[in-house]
């Protein structure tokens, strides 16, 4: 690896640059060097603490490998996704997941014992599952640039061959030449202060759609958690637990934590605060819960509450694709985008493969990132290493759409990013375009979209910290047009898409939506593989 | 939000600096790290769980600054809870360890 230091950047190469280092960016990370090839991982935060699954904990879909087991974990969330997962993909993921979670077994991480002193390996808490992470791809040779992230990817007439970014904390700007690229950014949650993503802010999408990759399963966008209106725990699980309540004491009819959650919509949308309370844990399981997340009692002790015997005032925050299920299209097994060099991870890749247009909990989510991060960082490693000496000779360029220029940040700059974020914001959160789905909504929505994004296009972005919030605005901006373009294209209800004016699932669009563009948004659909109809 | 970094109990290992996943703090030259970007902060906690001598308190309100001081903080006893909970720290055993997460998951399924 070459490191020059000169003019206030930095300029590295390797075979393998990995964007992301949550889950499923480690996870490619250390696969990756295991195949024997250099690489480095670029963190927009810092690798170990950055995003959905470092602050919380997790539940895993780790199944033994027995048949029947299995069978019963792939047909449990196939309905509620709408049938649009694949039996093969659930297989290869259950498999890969089973095998690192007895790595991680073996690899320190403190597993509780069980009554015959075995390790129970169905959970993570993200704090240490992540400090462990960082320890083992470091461990393994790999560079960590943290408070880096990417502007854009590099790339010439063969393919991608890298991304050049910011070091937010120097200021310097950074570019790594690398054979091949993993996009493991996560997904989006439009800055909603959902636990842990405010950094998940759709930068791959844009990034991979500007190379050229398109993007699967956007309609499966709307997801809301449940959340203390003075709070950023999002762990929805826990209200199962949960009555829901008006001001006055009396019961918020069908309010819940599962389908429910519509009603507690209806009523915010209508002005009425709901207050939730989790008098329906039983007294033995309160301990229990108090440490299986143990940051979702922290806002009650810090202010005095106990939430289970008194009301506290609840919102729904957005998570966007961080829970819901869509992201780049994944076109091979080894992850890849379609586009030469280019590989997605994680949130930031689709997980209809595993969960077709639904997610519960977070056990399929953490799967898919251990999983497909893995599948991403072999099959870019494979790629890179059969690059050979040819990889050191290219000149790529940059393919950001708007132009990205050296130098000072203009006065107004961090304003007018603001501004864009909060524009997509007001047509992203409000439940009555985003959740209860319209087609006169989401066309009002897109023609207001599709202005912001005309409006930033064409803008001067500076490679400055700054810049890369203008970056980030344009990230959501296209995020929210793929979105409300595929959700205007399912003309049903399917999975978590649900559309007001077509209440019912038609058999007809049993089909994945795909879809891509920058200043032309456009939407196709592609059959989900005959052997899913099986189960 | 982020609200206090403790000056008395700071030993200016920047951690807080290098690990906040928004980049909510600056490192000082000769002092304790500075909150320069309060309105970053996502409430996420881990610059807490990372601090070394409980230095810091993150509010729960993720919206806005409660405003709550040092001395507060020292009279009631929460600065440090979380990491204590979580079991880092000299001592103490990781809660990611503790029987009651097979417990949970026979009695609730998560």
């Amino acid at each position: 690896m070459s490191n020059t230091v000169r003019q206030g950047s930095v300029h590295l190469s390797a075979d393998v640059l990995v964007l992301g280092g949550g889950p499923a960016g480690t996870w490619a990370a250390l696969t990756a060097a295991a195949k024997g090839v250099r690489v480095i991982l670029a963190d927009k935060g810092y690798c170990g603490s950055s995003g959905a699954t470092a602050p919380s904990g997790t539940g895993v879909w780790y199944v033994q490998p027995d048949e029947r087991l299995r069978e019963e974990a792939k047909a449990s969330r196939y309905q509620m996704g709408g049938q649009l997962a694949e039996h093969r993909w659930m297989n290869r993921v259950l498999e890969r997941t089973y095998a690192n979670m007895n790595r991680l077994g073996v690899s320190g991480y403190p597993f509780p014992l069980d009554e015959y002193g075995n390790q129970y390996r169905r959970s993570l808490q993200g704090p240490e599952y992540m400090k462990l992470m960082r320890k083992l791809v470091k461990k393994a040779g790999v560079k960590i640039l943290d408070h880096s992230p990417a502007l854009e990817l590099l790339a010439d007439e063969h393919g991608v061959a890298g991304a050049s970014g910011v070091r937010v904390q120097g200021g310097e700007t950074w570019s790594v030449l690398a054979g091949a690229v993993v996009i493991a950014t996560g997904g989006c949650a439009f800055l909603s202060r959902a636990l842990g993503c405010n950094v998940l802010t759709g930068d791959g999408y844009l990034l991979a759609a500007e190379a050229g990759a398109s993007l699967s399963g956007m309609e499966f966008s709307n997801a809301y958690a449940i959340c203390p209106t003075f709070s950023s725990i999002t762990k929805t699980a826990y209200y199962s637990y949960a009555s829901f309540y008006y001001e006055d004491g009396s019961v918020v009819e069908g309010a819940g934590s599962k389908r429910g959650r519509s009603v507690i919509a209806r009523n915010l949308q209508a002005g009425r605060q709901v207050f939730a309370k989790l008098d329906q844990a039983p007294e033995d399981i309160r301990p229990l819960l108090r440490v299986g997340q143990t940051n979702f009692f922290l806002p009650f002790d810090r202010r005095g509450i106990d939430p289970f015997t008194e009301a506290f005032p609840v919102t729904l925050r957005l998570e966007g694709t961080v829970r819901g299920t869509g992201g780049i299209r994944i076109t091979d097994e080894q992850c890849g985008t379609g586009v030469p060099g280019l590989y997605a991870a994680g949130d930031a890749a689709t997980r209809e493969l595993i969960c077709g247009g639904f997610t519960g909990g977070g056990s399929h989510n953490a799967a898919w990132a251990m999983s497909s991060g893995s599948f991403a960082g072999e099959g870019a490693a494979a790629y890179a290493a059969a690059l050979g000496s040819r990889a050191a000779q290219r000149t790529p360029s940059g393919l950001s759409t708007s132009p990205l220029a050296e130098g000072e940040v203009s006065r107004g700059a961090a304003v007018a990013a603001a501004e864009f974020t909060a524009a997509v914001q007001a047509e992203v959160k409000p439940y009555d375009i985003n959740l209860f789905r319209t087609g006169e909504k989401l066309t009002s929505s897109l023609s207001r979209l599709d202005g912001l994004w005309k409006e930033q296009r064409g803008r001067e972005i500076t490679r400055t910290p700054e810049g890369v919030k203008a970056r980030e605005a344009q990230a959501m901006t296209a995020t929210a047009r793929w979105m409300y373009n595929s959700a205007l294209a399912r003309t049903e209800t399917r999975g978590m898409h649900k559309r007001e004016d077509y209440k019912e699932t038609d058999n007809g669009q049993h089909h994945r939506l795909i879809t891509g563009g920058l200043d032309e948004v456009w939407t196709g659909r592609e059959e989900v593989a005959k052997e899913s109809v099986l189960l | 939000m982020i609200e206090v970094i403790s000056a008395a109990r700071c030993v200016e290992c920047n951690q807080c600096v290098a690990v906040c996943p928004t980049n909510v703090f600056d490192r000082v030259e000769g002092g304790i790290p500075m909150i320069a970007r309060q309105k970053d902060c996502q409430t996420c906690f881990m610059c807490e769980l990372y601090c070394p001598v409980d230095a810091l308190y993150v509010a729960p309100d993720s919206e806005g600054v409660a405003g709550v001081t040092e001395a507060e903080l020292e009279r009631s006893g929460l600065i440090g809870g979380y990491r204590e909970k979580v079991g880092w720290g000299k001592g103490r055993q990781p809660v990611a360890s503790h029987e009651y997460m097979i417990k949970l998951a026979a009695r609730a399924g998560f």
